[in-house]
């Protein structure tokens, strides 16, 4: 196996794929591993961390109580639908107020107004006009990744080289909709794809602060755990997570490779 | 014969009048000539383009189209930029597709002119490629490609081997030649470089001062034209005497110059 490609200093070396998984594995045993000495050699007070070695029975448990597939189905549910329906209004909002001036200004204010307020502080309302059900948790997670679409698409917009409006006037794609198919559209395709994968990982942190409110699933079976300082629970429910989205992440990320091949 | 585009008393300011970047600018150009237009940097020769191709419209004056009506160029006149200006997300095929999209041509008929351009500039082999894949001077045959796909009446390039080494310009050079011969299009030429004026216009139009007006309207002879023989460098030496702003002593409302 090849090591380096390439350059001398250990700073700027890049390493080759095998070789960053190969680390990458390590590092992960290394922390697993000073983690049961944690807990084993009793450096912390006894029930205050769960040692990795007790996750698994307690995953189990979880899993053949039929409470760990429910909590996932739940939570997946909240998850895809807050992140469907924000990314597209994300995405969308973003690429209109970048590309139209006018409507740029007329929502900058409302914008700077509404930004600086997190999903979460939406809670009361979304219990109000939803409840403690699927619709309210899906409107909190849709509001967190509202505003990282919008401001990924709005500056991939805005950082489009304008020579390419005047090519695509030149060759008859000068309206709105030329503009919009021709330019606007593929170039911002990046910026565009890198906010929605940020868009995948908020999701998640959303969907725990969702369902912390009652919703059932995931965050909700984590808070009755932690009432009960079923800690080893809650460990269960976060590596579920952290799987969940490693595996999205993943594979959204081979989609967005293929899709924008032509940056190589 | 009509022409194919003509200029009457011209002008453009950007700042509805205050200054303007030309002015009284008359041009008629017929159908098959090669033109260059030979100007310093920052004259308004890309800004005159514009304006030929309908993207800018005059402050003043008439564009007049062989047609009689005084529209856009539109469709019948296509642009190449002295950057390329290739659309990164599109192989060289779909690059040169581009402004074929959209105006009602089947798909066989957009491929039959796509391989038709990619074959003229000899970038057949290199259809499926990327733009970041090309050098500087494919990248550039590209975009000439692009702009013969839509089958102009009136092809505009701007500086488009200004940016390329001495010897990748002189092949392109040979080619846009060449390409011209076969396909006898109406040429428009922007260049900031004598002898590359010189070397392929029918006609060069010397736009210098500011506002920029036509000092020099001069025909140069039969080709081919070599830049190094005495007649041409003489040529050059009143080119050169014009943009430096001197007045041409010839005769008529422009100097005309015969080459040889
Ligand atoms: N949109 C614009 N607004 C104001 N001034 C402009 C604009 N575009 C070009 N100019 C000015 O017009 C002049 C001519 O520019 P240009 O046509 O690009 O010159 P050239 O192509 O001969 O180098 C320059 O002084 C430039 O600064
Ligand atoms: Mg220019």
């Amino acid at each position: 196996m090849r090591l380096l490609a390439g350059r001398p200093s250990w700073t700027t070396r890049d390493l080759t794929p095998g070789v960053r998984v190969v680390l990458g594995a390590v590092g992960l045993v290394v922390l697993l591993a000073t983690w049961q000495a944690v807990v084993a050699y009793g450096l912390v007070p006894p029930g205050v961390l769960p040692a990795p070695t007790e996750i698994w029975p307690a995953w189990i448990n979880e899993v053949s109580g039929g409470f760990w597939s429910q909590a996932v189905l739940d939570s997946l549910t909240h998850y895809s639908l807050g992140l469907l329906i924000g990314s597209a209004l994300g995405v969308g909002a973003g690429l209109l107020c970048g590309s139209m001036p006018v409507v740029d200004a007329l929502t900058g204010g409302a914008v700077r107004l509404l930004r600086p307020i997190p999903g979460l502080a939406w809670a009361p309302f979304a219990i109000l006009w939803f409840g403690l059900n699927t619709a309210g948790a899906t409107f909190i997670i849709a509001i967190s990744v509202f505003w990282i679409n919008f401001y990924a698409a709005y500056g991939a917009v805005r950082a489009i080289d304008r020579d390419l409006y005047e090519v695509a006037a030149a060759f008859g794609h000068g309206g709105f909709v030329g503009r919009m198919l021709y330019v606007v559209l593929p170039a911002s395709a990046p910026g565009v794809m890198a906010g929605l994968r940020t868009g995948l990982g908020q999701g998640w942190m959303s969907v725990v602060a969702a369902e912390l409110f009652g919703a059932p699933g995931v965050g909700a079976r984590m808070l009755q755990a932690s009432s009960l300082l079923a800690t080893d629970v809650v460990v269960v429910y976060m590596v579920t997570m952290a799987l969940l989205y490693a595996l999205t992440d993943v594979a959204f990320g081979f989609l967005s490779k293929r899709a924008l091949r032509w940056q190589g | 014969m009509e022409p194919l585009i003509r200029l009457e008393n011209v002008a453009l300011s950007h700042d509805g009048g205050g200054s303007f970047v030309f002015r009284n600018i008359d041009l008629s150009v017929v159908s098959g000539e090669f033109i260059a237009i030979l100007g310093p940097s920052g004259v308004g020769k890309s800004t005159l383009l514009r304006v030929l191709m309908g993207l800018v419209e005059g402050s003043e004056g008439r564009v007049i189209l062989s047609s009689g009506s005084a529209s856009k160029m539109g469709g019948r006149a296509a642009l190449v930029f002295q950057d390329a200006r290739l659309m990164p997300w599109r192989t060289v095929r779909r690059n040169v597709e581009f402004g074929l999209e959209g105006i009602g041509l089947s798909r066989t008929e957009r491929r039959q002119r796509v391989e038709r351009a990619l074959a003229l500039v000899g970038l057949a082999d290199e259809a499926g490629r990327w733009p970041r894949q090309l050098s500087g001077g494919q990248r550039q045959r590209v975009g000439v490609a692009r702009a013969l796909a839509v089958e102009p009446d009136l092809l505009l390039m701007d500086e488009p081997f200004g940016a390329l080494d001495a010897i990748t310009r002189g092949g392109l050079q040979a080619e846009l030649l060449s390409i011209w011969e076969k396909t006898g299009k109406t040429v428009i030429f922007v260049t900031h470089d004598l002898d590359e004026a010189i070397l392929l216009a029918d006609r060069i139009i010397v736009l210098a001062g500011s506002p920029a007006t036509v000092r020099g309207d001069l025909r140069v002879g039969p080709r081919p034209h070599d830049p190094s023989s005495p007649a041409m460098r003489a040529l050059a030496g009143r080119l050169r005497a014009l943009i430096g702003g001197e007045e041409d002593p010839g005769v008529g409302p422009y100097a005309r110059f015969e080459g040889i």
